[in-house]
Parts: structure tokens; sequence; C-alpha cells
């Protein structure tokens, strides 16, 4: 047995019936960390004093029986964007790599309630804005599949913390896909959940009307057990939903026979590489064999995705991001600066990497007079019909499936010249923020030796169903199992 | 369409978000921008007649609350990542000029 390749549930059971302590388990994968992530460098902040503390309560709660949860003892990651009080919280980011926050995300507190324990933080694209985490300002993060290919982004460094088995699940965030894209990558199980179902307090903001927490772990149902500790109601984020988590894991195993399956056409055009073609088509058949009804649907507006989302997310992100000035927290540049106005100027010239500094620009630019109607208006009544073409496209059945990105990954470098070629690598993901719809990302097979991603979107606040889904595939293949060899 | 964005408009847009630039990256920027802008501009061929904008994606209402006082974080714990502070304030040089 090795402790670091356990699921949730597993290192439960080990847990609870006291084979294994929390501290053991926690030991065994910093000490993986130190020995694996110089190669992958998944983690900007490994937290051993902290974890090791954490583990003790845990165990000490096991010992008494009181109060154990599913996650009670678990050592997990999380995106450096999340805000963490006493550990730094750098967004991958110049102007932030010193910061410690002195309070808690509410994901952060929901977890610690949990017994969860916190090993590290992950690396990720500077302030969530990029597809291959090469945009992290501190360093690159690597495939755990092929070390010289990018594990996707901007949660690459949960993604690879995942699949290198250096945590035993990872928290990570999607903006734009930035969780589905490298779970796709790197053979990771995903999910983006309902815009609101997940309380954003304490996550650092790229763009609000989109921004949504999400676990990636080994498999579906580990997925379906961390949402329901980190999701629910919370006063400090007006925009979650009231309505009670419900118990994802209760009807897990319920047969899909009989569920209406959608293939959105859009999603299976030219340009897509063949292994991630063939991928798609043996998924349908599989769930064809478990029973599913496959119909085709339509998503007519599916090509505007990606315009509407990128210019939404320059125009969030340039309010968001003023925060970042250089004299409340984070990175001061004030030598020589006449005035307050050259401490921003300054500091935001240092502090920022070349993607941030575009897309805040794109986003004054798409907000400027003159612009506004043309640009930000507009995108938002085109994202008005993306989200009528999902209402349209579940009328008629449950779920949809489409691959996470049209090829494998990439390699380091490949597309970093270029960055309108490093936004259409995101061409799958991006439609189903706009629109606020849950997906998941799951392994769907391999191609050239490197892992296929599947995703499947559901219909609001019908995350369940994406677990039932994805749970049936995992009982009859067995890709999320495979792991890389290290 | 065809749209270019010259090193005037980047360098406009920049100071609009208080970011320093310098001529070799206002050129840089110029050409990147009118590459992704030039991109963006296929929205033009959806017909948005009669489309409202989307304004909010989960709770349509407004949340209020009433306004009670509670505990916050101290003046002390605040001010320890302020780069410069004085007397429990922000410090910063002049904000407004007085030459």
């Amino acid at each position: 047995m090795q402790l670091h390749n356990l699921t949730i549930r597993e290192a439960h059971e080990l847990l609870t019936t006291k084979k294994i302590s929390s501290v053991e388990l926690t030991q065994a994968m910093l000490d993986r960390i130190h020995d694996v992530d110089k190669k992958v460098k998944s983690y900007v902040t490994v937290t051993d004093d902290l974890a090791l503390e954490q583990a003790k309560k845990a165990d000490e709660r096991i010992a008494k029986g009181e109060n154990v949860t599913p996650l009670t003892g678990i050592p997990f990651s999380m995106k450096d964007c999340i805000s963490t009080r006493d550990v730094r919280t750098t967004c991958s980011s110049k102007i932030l790599e010193n910061y410690v926050p002195q309070y808690n995300a509410t994901v952060t507190n929901k977890l610690a309630d949990s017994g969860a324990v916190l090993v590290g933080k992950t690396n990720m694209d500077e302030f969530g804005m990029g597809s291959s985490c090469e945009n992290s300002a501190l360093f690159p993060t690597h495939n755990p599949w092929d070390l010289d290919r990018v594990p996707g982004g901007s949660s690459g460094g949960a993604a690879a913390s995942m699949s290198a088995s250096l945590c035993t699940f990872s928290i990570g965030e999607d903006t734009g896909g930035s969780v589905r894209m490298p779970a796709g990558f790197t053979n990771v199980t995903g999910i983006k959940p309902t815009y609101g179902r997940v309380s954003r307090y304490g996550l650092i903001a790229l763009a609000s009307s989109f921004d949504c927490i999400g676990p990636m772990t080994r498999d579906a149902y580990d997925c379906a057990t961390v949402l329901e500790h980190i999701a629910g109601h919370d006063p400090l984020d007006s925009t979650t939903y009231n309505s009670p988590v419900p118990n994802y894991t209760a009807n897990i195993n319920k047969p899909v026979k009989g569920m209406k399956l959608g293939i959105p056409k859009e999603y299976f055009v030219a340009g897509m590489e063949a292994g991630v073609e063939s991928a798609m088509q043996e998924a349908i058949r599989t769930y064809e064999k478990l029973g599913m009804e496959i119909h085709e649907v339509s998503l007519p507006h599916t090509k505007y995705g990606l315009p509407v989302y990128y210019l939404l997310l320059f125009a969030e992100a340039s309010a968001n991001l003023a925060r970042m000035d250089g004299t409340r927290f984070g990175l001061s540049v004030s030598d020589g600066a006449k005035d307050v106005i050259d401490i921003y100027l300054k500091t935001r010239h240092e502090g920022f990497g070349d993607e941030v500094k575009r897309r805040i620009m794109l986003g004054a630019y798409a907000l400027s007079a003159g612009y506004y109607d043309a640009y930000y208006l507009k995108a938002q009544k085109v994202r008005t019909l993306l989200r009528r073409d999902f209402e349209t496209a579940f009328s008629n059945v449950d779920i949809l499936l489409a691959p996470t990105c049209p090829t494998t990954a990439f390699k380091l470098g490949e597309k970093t010249s270029d960055p309108l070629e490093m936004y259409l690598s995101d061409i799958y993901v991006v439609a189903t923020n706009p629109a606020g719809v849950p997906a998941l990302a799951l392994p769907a097979g391999f191609s050239n030796n490197m892992p296929v991603g599947m995703q499947l979107i559901g219909k609001h606040l019908d995350e369940a169903t994406l677990f039932q889904v994805a749970h049936a595939y995992q009982q009859v293949t067995d890709w999320h199992k495979q792991q890389p060899t290290l | 369409m065809t749209q270019t964005i010259d090193t005037k408009t980047v360098k406009h847009v920049a100071f609009l978000v208080r970011l320093g630039i310098s001529e070799e990256e206002a050129q840089t920027f110029s050409g990147q921008f009118s590459s992704i802008i030039d991109y963006f501009n296929m929205l033009n061929e959806v017909d948005t007649e009669n489309v409202p904008p989307a304004s909010d994606i989960a709770n349509a209402e407004n949340v209020l609350r009433e306004d009670v006082v509670k505990p916050s974080m101290s003046r002390e714990e605040f001010l320890k990542n302020a780069p410069n502070s004085e007397r429990g304030y922000v410090k910063v040089p002049t904000v407004l000029g007085d030459e």
C-alpha cells in the first residue's frame, strides 16, 4: 500500500479503522513532495509545520470519534489564489509574492472545519491568466506525464500536484476552464460547479461573474465528497445560492440507463487531434452500452464563446486588479515617486507580468468611451445567447459531453509567443462560465501517451447528475486509475 | 475589418489602468492588441437586435441585510501588510498637488 496513491475514501477507511494515522499519511505526502516536486514544480509553498499540526488535531478527533468527516485527516493542496491566514498567498504574481493574508477564504475555513490537512499552495498562471501555467511569475509547472509539456492552466499546479500524487485532493479555481483544461491534460477529475454554488469570499478575484472554486481529485466519487464540504450559502458572498447542498454521493451509484446524453455538434469539428476525437467516440459508445440515449444537439453560438469570455474577463479583471496598487498590501515600488499615481505606475509596471498587462489594458479599452457598446455591451448580449443555447439544449437532454481541449498537452514554450493562439486552447471550456452552468472534467483515454480529457456539462445546480454520470463511466473504465511514472 | 491599435492608444489605456509602460512595450502590445481585437470583431456577425445584455448569472435579486456592527480585523492586524504606515494610517505620498 502506498499512502500517496489512496483515494479520499480509501484513506478515510484506513484512518477511521486506525490502520494509519493522519500524521503518517501527511508525513508520507510531505516526504514525497520534497522528493518528486523538484521535477514537477507544482507547489509554490509547502506548509510542513501547519500540515503536521493539523494532522495531529485530526488524529485526536478520530481517536475521540468526535466530529469526524470524510475529509478529516486527509492531505490536500490549494490553488494559490485562495486566501490562507498566515500562509503566503501569491497568485503566482510578483506583486503578491510576499503577501500573507490576515484572514481565511470561506473555503479555507470550511476545509479546516472538516478536518482536512493543508499541505501546500499550488502554482498557477499569474492571477489565473493563462492556459499553461507558464504565465506564473515564479516558475513554470511541468506535466507529470511528460516533463517537457505543460500541465495546462490556470490551475496547472493543482492539476499536477493531484496527477503526481502529491496530495489526496486539490482545490482549484475555474474562471474559463482553469480546472477542467488542466484536469484533462494531466488525467485528473475536476469540477467547475454552478456559479454561486461555492463561496468566493477570500478568493482573489479574476472575473467576479465567472470565478468558481472547484475540487480536483482522483475520481468522481472523491470530487462529490469534497464539493459537499465546500459548497453552500455564505453571508459573505451574496452571489451564493441559498438552496441546500445535496448529498452528492448518496445517489452516485444510480444507473444512468435511459438518461439522455447530448453531443453538441459544434464541439466536434475540424482541428481536433485524431486521438482526442477517437477517445470521445469511444466514451460515447461506453455510455451507449450503459443504456444512455445519445442525441446530437446544437449550441449554435459556441464559436462566439471565446470572444465573449475574453472580452468580459478583460473588463472584469481590469477593475478587480485595480486593488493591486502598492499602497495597502503587496509589492510597493516607491523609489523616486513624486506622488501616489507614480507609485501605482511603478508598482504595477514592475509587479505584473505581460499577460496581466495585456488583459487589464484590453479590459480598459473594451470599457472605454467609444468602445463600450461595440465590445463590452455586445459581449454581454451574446452572452445571453450563449445561455439560451444551453437552456434550449437542456430542454431535450439531461447532460452534454464534449472534449476539454482539441489537443493533448502541448510543449513548454510552444504557444508563449502568440497570446491569441494560447487563448484558442480554451475554446471548449470557456462557454460554460459565461452561462454559469456546471461542468465536470474526467479522464477519457490517451493519445500518443498523453491523457485526453472529456467534460460533462449539466444544468444549473445539477452537479448530482454530473457526478452520477461520471461515476458510471469510471465504474467501467480505468483511465482515471492510470498514473504517470516519475 | 482590420483595426489597428496604435502606440498612442496603448499608452492611453495603460494610463487608464495606472500601468507604467515603456516605448518598446507599447510597440509590442500594439501589434498584439490589433490581432486580438481583430479576432473579437467576429462578434459583429451576431444579430443581437432585441437581445438584452446578461447582467447576472446566479441570484437575480438584491441581497440585503441589517447593518449591524460586528468585530472586524484590528487596525494593527490590517497594517501588517501595509508597505508604509504612520500612527495607525496607511501612508502614501502626495495625492493632491500642493505646488
